[in-house]
């Protein structure tokens, strides 16, 4: 019954203007504030600064449910607390039934942990049939947790996940899908030698007699659905060689054949042309005009004023504001984005840089990263930060030997380094602590012992052996001096924790005593009190003479440590800044390309 | 087809694609060429290579080998490997034709479902290590692949099979000719059209082929992987079986040894006919014209006198030639997307 209004209510699509949002007005019951929604853009500064400033702690917002959260509700203000209602307005419109335009799927208050990693801490998002929603956050803030949850992929470990006002489990990715959730990905996966058309219709190819597949119609389907979509694509060509958004293209035409009801679209702007962004966009308005619930996930706030009604904003694995778009400027959502506690300043003196120990000069590979040119000196620490996939990783890669360049130069103390030669990067002083600890860091069924000494070997052996006594004393030496929290030197390595796992990965390379170490993600998913120990580590090494490439998508880490920041986005530098002088949000802007916001660092700072 | 000329060049990778249409296009055509070629060139030197009688024994002895090759394309097309066809075939092989001897006057036919039963039996126990054990198949094969081929030295022991004991109805099936084109030949051709076409126009065919491209979205795309392996195993078994009973009746006499090696043989023509050795694309019919050709060039060398030696030279280097033409596309491909997909508008 319920569906039926929504419906209705929905045909209107645009009605978003205005309609809708009383809709959930009433819904919301007494709140008094909600009628005042337009009036939120009137005076969208004010108090959201208020807001951010006063209140870092976040999940404020989302606490509305009657999480302690909802204590600085009354305490912040009317203007304040319109948009801030939304959380306890929607989920009471779904469960009081007065909605009258309900969403097609809502989750509410969703957390997922592994182990003890809180990926998720309280994700809500609501959907509803012919309005394309925003998901932002930086990384890490919990959005491809909250992705996955909507797919099927993660079971949440708490919070319900309701479609048509209907509490639903979903176990596995083929139930999102019969449930009418298509997830696109950034990257999709297709079956790279069955055509187009194959790959929308898989497992459900229209047949003829005899139960053979009927490739014509299967085609003239296709076809049809591109049409549709405005899109021009052969469906008769095998997908592989596709570019992403011809893939991606597959996939919404898929979801469409699905007859799906509500699209996920994880990032999928970020390996996109502007002309392909472009048509990209015009089939999602095509899609959402006829009536389906789009999430569009996205770091180009431009992007997301251009196509969403309504935006949420995640941080911390927490919703800490959901509202429509009308009114917003991009400084709004940085500013939501970034809202947390500054972390402290470091209180470790920086020394002053000596020589310059690494040099890039315009390195290049095609289609990953253009004309990155940098210097590291002698006890510096230098941040290269940016967006995931702005091709931070692939120039540390580069400049390590693993990746081939197509131009430009790398050296160390003044001596070229050989492109595509981790052994030569390792002998001019080049350490580098990968990405991916588990897989490119370690080798996990071997012992830490030897997999500190791994890098070390050609000092510890002795007419082509490896001497165990000398291997021992290395690795005590450097567990003890990094405090790395360990059973037995020979025990298996995949028995310890992340933060010591990443302390060895570090031991391995410090045992070759680097001029330079280039650290990539060194703290991802480790604890807190480890961390700290990472940080005060780099800190020493550059106290000491090292010159510390650091990668990191954490800002406030960056902050913290740094000399200098570089910031990357899509494969090129786009700003530098001295360690005094950068916030989060000038940074967070020159990484996702946006105008810093006015007059707010003076707010977060 | 149709829009492809209308695409904007921003969206479109019209090089790209081309190179790849073109490739796979003569992936296909590639093996006759080949074909065409080696047969002018050995019968232009020695015009006895195309005598009837040679042209019918190379049809006959790739009867053998096209029919495995069909069983293994369904597992290699499905990103598997099936090592124990050979030791299928020699178990089959001995195993059936021995029953002329035990039960006289028994139906051909009844042998040859014998056969078709043993292999059958094999098929099913690689096809459940497999799928359900999550065994790599590589592993399993190879394992049965000793199996099987111990099963058959136990049985057999120093004994064999001689051709007296067969009736000579089971004999002259590999001689029977129409037009002088082998009967046999002529049959295996349509249980191979047919396997490819099932290949070609069914879900389960196809399922087959998405499961070699990308196993994890053929999982997420609710395609049942295990079964349509399980079942590419079983028929990759009882075909070999089946090949095993046109084996005893081509050369007579059978011990413990036949089909040893045979495997090998037959994975190099599946990949010399086009399939793709990690799965995903190739055909049965172009596994059949790779086998075709193998027996061709060993003919052909015969016929001319050179050393078997430039035999098995010649097979692994078109083995090689085969795998660098997959990896020269492959990474043509790659590098052509690399720098088209870049981020740089």
């Amino acid at each position: 019954m319920e569906n039926g209004e929504q419906e209705t209510g929905s045909g209107g699509l645009p009605g978003s203007g205005g309609l809708p949002g009383s809709g959930r007005d009433t819904g919301s019951g007494g709140l008094p504030g909600s009628g005042g929604l337009p009036g939120s853009g009137g005076l969208p500064g004010s108090g959201r600064d208020t807001g951010s400033a006063g209140l870092p702690g976040s999940g404020h917002e989302t606490g509305s449910g009657g999480l302690p959260g909802s204590g600085h509700e009354t305490g912040s203000g009317g203007a304040q607390s319109l948009p801030r209602d939304e959380g306890p307005m929607r989920s009471e419109g779904a469960m009081g039934s007065e909605g009258s335009k309900g969403p097609v799927l809502e989750l509410r208050h969703a957390a997922k942990s592994f182990g003890a990693v809180q990926a998720l801490l309280d994700g809500s998002i609501e959907l509803r049939p012919g309005e394309v929603h925003a998901l932002v956050g930086e990384n890490g803030a919990g959005k491809s947790t909250l992705v996955k949850i909507l797919a099927g992929v993660y079971l949440p470990d708490a919070g319900a996940l309701l479609i048509d006002g209907q509490e639903v489990t979903l176990h596995g990715p083929a139930m999102a899908q019969a449930a009418g959730i298509a997830v696109i990905y950034q990257e999709p996966a297709l079956f790279p030698d069955l055509t187009v058309a194959e790959n929308m219709f898989i497992g459900r190819q229209p047949l003829r007699a005899g139960r053979r597949i009927d490739r014509r119609a299967m085609r003239a389907e296709a076809a049809a659905i591109f049409a549709r979509l405005g899109v021009q694509l052969d469906p008769a060509r095998i997908a592989r060689g596709l570019s992403i958004a011809d893939q991606q293209v597959v996939e919404i035409g898929k979801a469409i054949s699905l007859e799906a009801r509500v699209i996920v679209m994880d990032e999928p702007t970020a390996a996109l042309s502007a002309a392909e962004v472009d048509r990209l966009f015009d089939v999602v308005r095509a899609l959402s005009a006829s009536g389906t619930a789009i999430l569009f996930i996205s770091h180009r706030l431009e992007e997301v004023f251009a196509l969403c009604q309504w935006v949420t904003v995640m941080r911390d694995g927490k919703q800490v504001l959901t509202q429509r778009l009308d009114g917003l400027v991009a400084g709004d959502l940085v500013r939501a984005m970034v809202g947390r506690e500054l972390a402290e300043r470091p209180d470790e003196a920086h020394g002053t840089p000596g020589e310059p120990l690494l040099s890039v000069e315009r390195l290049t590979r095609e289609g990953v990263f253009t004309d990155i040119s940098l210097t590291v000196r002698a006890g510096e620490i230098v941040a290269l930060a940016g967006l995931v996939g702005s091709g931070r990783s692939e120039v540390a890669r580069a400049i390590f030997g693993i990746d081939r360049y197509d131009a430009g130069s790398v050296a160390v103390c003044g001596h070229g380094l050989r492109r595509g030669s981790p052994t030569g990067a390792m002998a001019a002083g080049v350490g580098f602590v990968p990405e991916d600890r588990r897989q490119q860091g370690l080798v996990m069924d071997m012992s830490m012992q030897q997999n500190i000494a791994l890098a070390s070997l050609q000092r510890l052996q002795h007419g082509g052996l490896i001497r165990a006594a000398a291997e021992r004393t290395l690795a005590k030496d450097w567990a003890d001096r990094l405090k790395i929290k360990y059973g037995r030197l020979k025990g298996p390595v995949s028995m310890l924790s992340g933060g010591n796992q990443q302390k060895v990965v570090l031991a391995k390379w410090l045992g070759r005593r680097p001029a330079v170490l280039i650290v990539d993600e060194p703290t991802r998913g480790i604890d807190v009190a480890t961390k700290a120990e990472v940080h005060h580590l780099l800190l020493q090494l550059a106290r000491d003479g090292v010159g510390i490439l650091m990668i990191s998508s954490e800002l406030p880490e960056v902050l913290r440590i740094s000399d200098r920041i570089l910031v990357m986005r899509e494969g090129r530098l786009m700003a530098e800044f001295a360690h005094s002088g950068a916030s989060e949000e000038e940074i967070l802007s020159a990484a996702t390309g946006q105008a810093p916001p006015t007059g707010s660092s003076g707010a977060i700072n | 087809m149709v829009s492809r000329s209308e695409r904007p060049p921003a969206a479109a990778g019209p090089s790209a694609r081309r190179l790849t249409e073109r490739a796979f296009r003569i992936r296909e055509s590639g093996i006759i060429v080949v074909l065409v070629v080696f047969v002018a060139v050995t019968a232009s030197v020695q015009p006895r290579f195309l005598n009837i009688t040679n042209i019918q024994f190379i049809l006959i002895n790739t009867t053998v080998f096209a029919l495995l090759a069909l069983g293994e394309t369904m597992v290699v097309i499905s990103r598997n490997y099936d090592l124990s066809v050979g030791s299928v075939l020699g178990l089959s092989a001995y195993l059936s034709a021995n029953l002329f001897g035990q039960h006289h006057g028994i139906p051909i036919a009844v042998v040859f479902l014998a056969g078709l039963g043993i292999g059958l039996a094999c098929g099913l126990l690689n096809g459940i290590m497999v799928s359900a054990g999550q065994v790599p198949s590589l592993v399993v094969t190879l394992a049965t692949l000793y199996i099987f081929r111990g099963v058959d030295i136990l049985i057999v022991g120093g004994k064999e099979v001689v051709a007296s004991s067969l009736p000579s109805a089971f004999l002259n099936i590999p001689k029977a000719t129409v037009f002088g084109i082998p009967i046999l030949a002529i049959a295996i051709a349509v249980v191979i059209g047919i396997g490819a076409y099932y290949l070609r126009s069914f879900r389960s065919g196809r399922e087959l082929y998405a499961i070699g491209s990308n196993p994890d979205a053929a999982r997420l795309a609710g395609i049942p992987v295990g079964r349509r392996v399980f079942v590419a195993f079983t028929v990759s078994g009882a075909i070999a079986g089946v090949a095993g009973v046109l084996w005893a009746a081509q050369y007579g006499t059978i011990d413990s040894t036949a089909g040893t090696g045979y495997e090998l043989q037959v994975i190099s023509a599946v990949v010399v006919g086009g399939v793709a050795i990690f799965g995903g694309s190739g055909s049965a019919v172009g596994a059949a014209l790779g086998a075709l050709l193998l027996n061709t060039i060993s003919s052909a060398l015969y016929v001319l006198g050179i050393s078997p030696f430039w035999d098995q030279a010649i097979w692994g280097f078109l083995l090689l030639l085969a795998i660098s033409v997959d990896r020269f596309i492959a990474v043509r491909l790659a590098v052509a997307l690399r720098v088209r997909g870049g981020r740089h508008e």
